[in-house]
């Protein structure tokens, strides 16, 4: 059973078709890279499968659960790690985690022992105690992705979660949640514009303007580093 | 406990701790209503005359008529200030984390609400008892009883911020909004002169008064700090809560609302 699975969505604002007709799938352990320009269509995309928006044409299934039918569920099987940061800066890091377990139904002891989990996954232990604000721009997103792993979930949504992070935590970061497909088996689909986030046997989906331009595994696509180069041709021819 | 106690527990905790480490807005949110009590008050008390209507049973002095209007600004200020934060969290981020939860919308959203209305008394009480200390002694037991009232009017006026959250789409809107709303409601009301001094200047400003949810959730105030209630300030309260509400989460509904209208 596909993890995510994503079947003719549509959606428009007001006269502008945001998204036409996307069908894609993520299967457990299989890390897809959404690469799109500004403006594809990929925050549009991230709002839809996070229910904040709900689009009038096509489906969207989590493990098997119809988004729009079963919507908790299916939310339930989710970690989502937001463009924008959205921890409480004057709480604490352990704090952070606990009103996310509390929000996903744990309990205290069941958050605690989770967030500890969770911490070390991230090789954040010894922060624990400390103030979100006092974190630096990469720990804060390392946080931010522990805390969205603290349901257990089956599948990770991360929008242009390196966005302003430096060279060495953008590789810390990719190559965690690289490591959590490989390792845990979760599916992830990741949202960038930056192609050496990518790698070789990643999934690769091209989106824009809208639409899906290309999917396939990233060494098929563009063999030899090319990717870059085969991203920037694909999005210029497809230009009106 | 179920999950739905879980996530409202944790919403009130956050809220109250982000409220100790706000002990700014705290002391903002204090300074309005005594500057209003301790200046405008002694200025117009000589000037604004005022008989003996219920609930009060003898001659008043003004300190004592605007005090539970005084309350309820607190709680309408606060109402809109949690509705800015509100258009704040959802263009930053962390109401979408809390949106995301699997738990139904509505009752994400009354939780908030609740938390909202909680900060909202404590600083109610704080004042009630600078007040007090100022010279304005209310029957003892009144200081109870207003408790479920400023629950009901903080509901109500929390469920109108959060319509309008739910309605601008841009933060810098927020300011224009909040003018056009808190001055009109708040002087369009008893809380600063009784119905029958305004119906001696103008028998439609008295009408405006009389219909504004605004006057009913003062009089509901004003009564139950003198252990009364008034059941039809009550009835127009609750009525305008569940109104409100309505349009709040319509304004919240991710298939029907208007936050599908495009925001950046």
């Amino acid at each position: 059973m596909a993890a995510l699975e994503v079947t003719g969505l549509s959606f428009r604002y007001g006269r502008k078709e945001a998204l036409k007709g996307v069908s894609f799938a993520v299967q457990p352990g299989e890390f897809c890279a959404l690469l799109g320009p500004n403006g594809a269509g990929k925050s549009t995309l991230f709002a839809l499968l996070t229910r904040l928006f709900v689009a009038r044409a096509g489906r969207i299934a989590v493990m098997g659960q119809d988004l729009q039918a079963r919507p908790l569920a299916a939310l339930a099987q989710m970690g989502v790690v937001f463009q924008q940061m959205t921890l409480d800066l004057d709480l604490s890091v352990a704090r952070n985690l606990a009103y996310f377990g509390a929000l996903h139904g744990l309990s205290r002891r069941e958050s605690a022992a989770r967030a500890q989990e969770v911490l070390a996954r991230l090789d954040m232990l010894e922060r624990a105690g400390e103030k979100a604000r006092d974190l630096n721009g990469g720990h804060r997103r390392r946080l931010e992705i522990a805390r969205a792993l603290m349901h257990r979930p089956r599948l990770l949504l991360l929008d242009e979660p390196t966005v302003g992070l430096d060279a060495r935590a953008r590789a810390s970061i990719t190559a965690h949640v690289h490591a959590l497909a490989r390792e845990d088996g979760l599916a992830v689909l990741w949202a960038t514009h930056l192609v050496d986030e990518v790698a070789a046997d990643d999934t690769v989906l091209i989106l824009h303007q809208g639409e899906v331009l290309e999917t396939g595994r990233a060494r098929d696509i563009a063999p030899e580093n090319g990717l870059a180069a085969h991203f920037m041709a694909l999005t210029e021819e497809a230009l009106p | 406990m179920s999950p739905y106690w879980r996530a409202l527990s944790a919403i009130l905790l956050r809220e109250a701790l982000r409220f100790v480490t706000q002990r700014e807005r705290f002391l903002a949110a204090l300074v309005r209503p005594l500057v209003w009590l301790v200046v405008f008050a002694a200025g117009f008390r000589a000037a604004l005359g005022l008989s003996i209507t219920p609930p009060y049973q003898t001659y008043i002095t003004y300190e004592t008529y605007i005090l539970p209007g005084l309350v309820a600004m607190i709680l309408l200020f606060n109402a809109m200030q949690s509705a800015l934060s509100l258009v704040y969290d959802r263009e930053m981020g962390s109401m979408r984390l809390l949106l995301t939860a699997p738990l139904p919308r509505w009752w994400l959203l009354f939780c908030k609400l609740l938390a909202g209305v909680l900060v909202s008394i404590l600083q109610a009480y704080a004042f009630l008892g600078i007040a007090w200390a100022y010279g304005i002694r209310l029957p003892p037991m009144g200081y109870l009883w207003v408790l479920p009232a400023l629950v009901v009017v903080g509901l109500m006026l929390g469920a109108v911020g959060l319509f309008l959250a739910s309605t601008i789409r841009q933060l810098e809107n927020f300011a224009g909004v909040m003018n056009f709303v808190i001055f009109p409601v708040f002087f369009l009301s008893t809380a600063l002169y009784p119905l029958w001094r305004m119906a001696e200047s103008s028998r439609l400003l008295r009408d405006i008064c009389a219909w504004n949810p605004f006057s009913h959730a003062v009089e509901l105030i004003r009564f139950a700090l003198y252990l009364r209630l008034n059941t039809e300030a009550l009835g127009w309260v609750a009525l305008s809560f569940a109104a409100f509400l309505a349009l709040a989460l319509w304004g919240f509904d991710p298939a029907r609302g208007i936050m599908t209208r495009k925001t950046r």
